[in-house]
């Protein structure tokens, strides 16, 4: 919330190229990721469960495209990727419930139509 | 699943599953996505509403030069009230930015298997390139997006 990253204005500032708060948190939050992950592994911990912390190799398909260019379309009209829509609301910007919502239909809708999308 | 568009499905698993093959899994073995979604909306509460902050953000001179020109004056929101406003929710405008964009936030990030989260924080950390190639793509049409269509949805 204090970084601003769930900020609409912000995000307009970064998708202009006019300010560089967004790619610092980026650039700063990559490598404190990298770095619990190799904690992590290097330490072998074990999930709640007991079982080993794992992540998932990626294989690429066509979706990653399709979808990453209409995710970066809904991204800088509403100024927030789905965690900033719960801090939004949390805020009392009660009308981003609307975004919340639109975002649960879309999902629904690609959980629908997949078999017919091409990946 | 790592990261905050999972939520999403989530939630449409739990709540309108309508037998698609995509939302039968197993929702309840990621519980620990929705609590942290909760904590997202705590944390915004205690950020936003409590510790709402008492000056404008300091946006770059630029950015206020050109927001302004489009009706939108800096606050101390996080969203401008000149968009995000309930009186001003059915004009068709309001509809394609909000409802059509968080459509696409929902439907983009499932399609792309992840989000700002799952691909650019987790997926790069992890350097998997199918992340990359997600990011980049969603980079630059959000860099379009700002630059070519919201200034024409905003006129």
């Amino acid at each position: 919330m204090k970084s601003e990253a769930v900020s609409w204005f912000r995000v307009q500032e970064m998708f202009r190229f006019q300010g560089f708060q967004m790619y610092g948190i980026f650039m700063t939050a990559i490598p404190t990721a990298a770095l619990s992950i190799f904690i992590l592994r290097k330490f072998k911990i074990k999930t709640l469960d007991g079982e080993p912390v794992q992540v998932r190799k990626k294989k690429f398909n066509w979706g990653y495209v399709y979808g990453g260019i209409l995710f970066g379309i809904g991204w800088a009209l509403t100024g927030a990727c789905p965690g900033p829509i719960y801090v939004q609301i949390g805020s009392g910007l009660s009308i981003a419930i609307i975004t919340l919502l639109s975002a649960l239909a879309g999902t629904w809708t690609y959980s629908y139509l997949k078999p017919k999308l091409p990946h | 699943m790592l990261g905050i568009s999972g939520t999403l499905r989530q939630v449409c698993a739990m709540c309108f599953p309508a037998n698609i093959p995509f939302l039968k899994y197993n929702w309840k073995a990621q519980l620990w996505n929705i609590f942290f979604a909760a904590g997202l909306l705590i944390g915004g509460f205690i950020g936003g509403a409590l510790l709402k902050p008492v000056t404008q953000m300091p946006l770059s001179p630029a950015t206020v030069h050109v927001l302004s020109s489009y009706g939108i004056s800096p606050q101390r929101n996080i969203l401008p009230v000149e968009i995000f406003n309930w009186a001003h929710l059915f004009t068709w405008q309001h509809l394609v930015i909000i409802i059509g964009g968080g459509f696409l936030v929902g439907f983009g990030t499932r399609y792309a298997g992840g989000c700002t989260s799952g691909h650019g924080i987790s997926g790069l950390s992890t350097l998997q390139w199918p992340s990359l190639v997600a990011v980049a793509l969603f980079f630059i049409s959000g860099i379009l997006t700002a630059n070519f269509l919201l200034p024409l949805l905003l006129k």
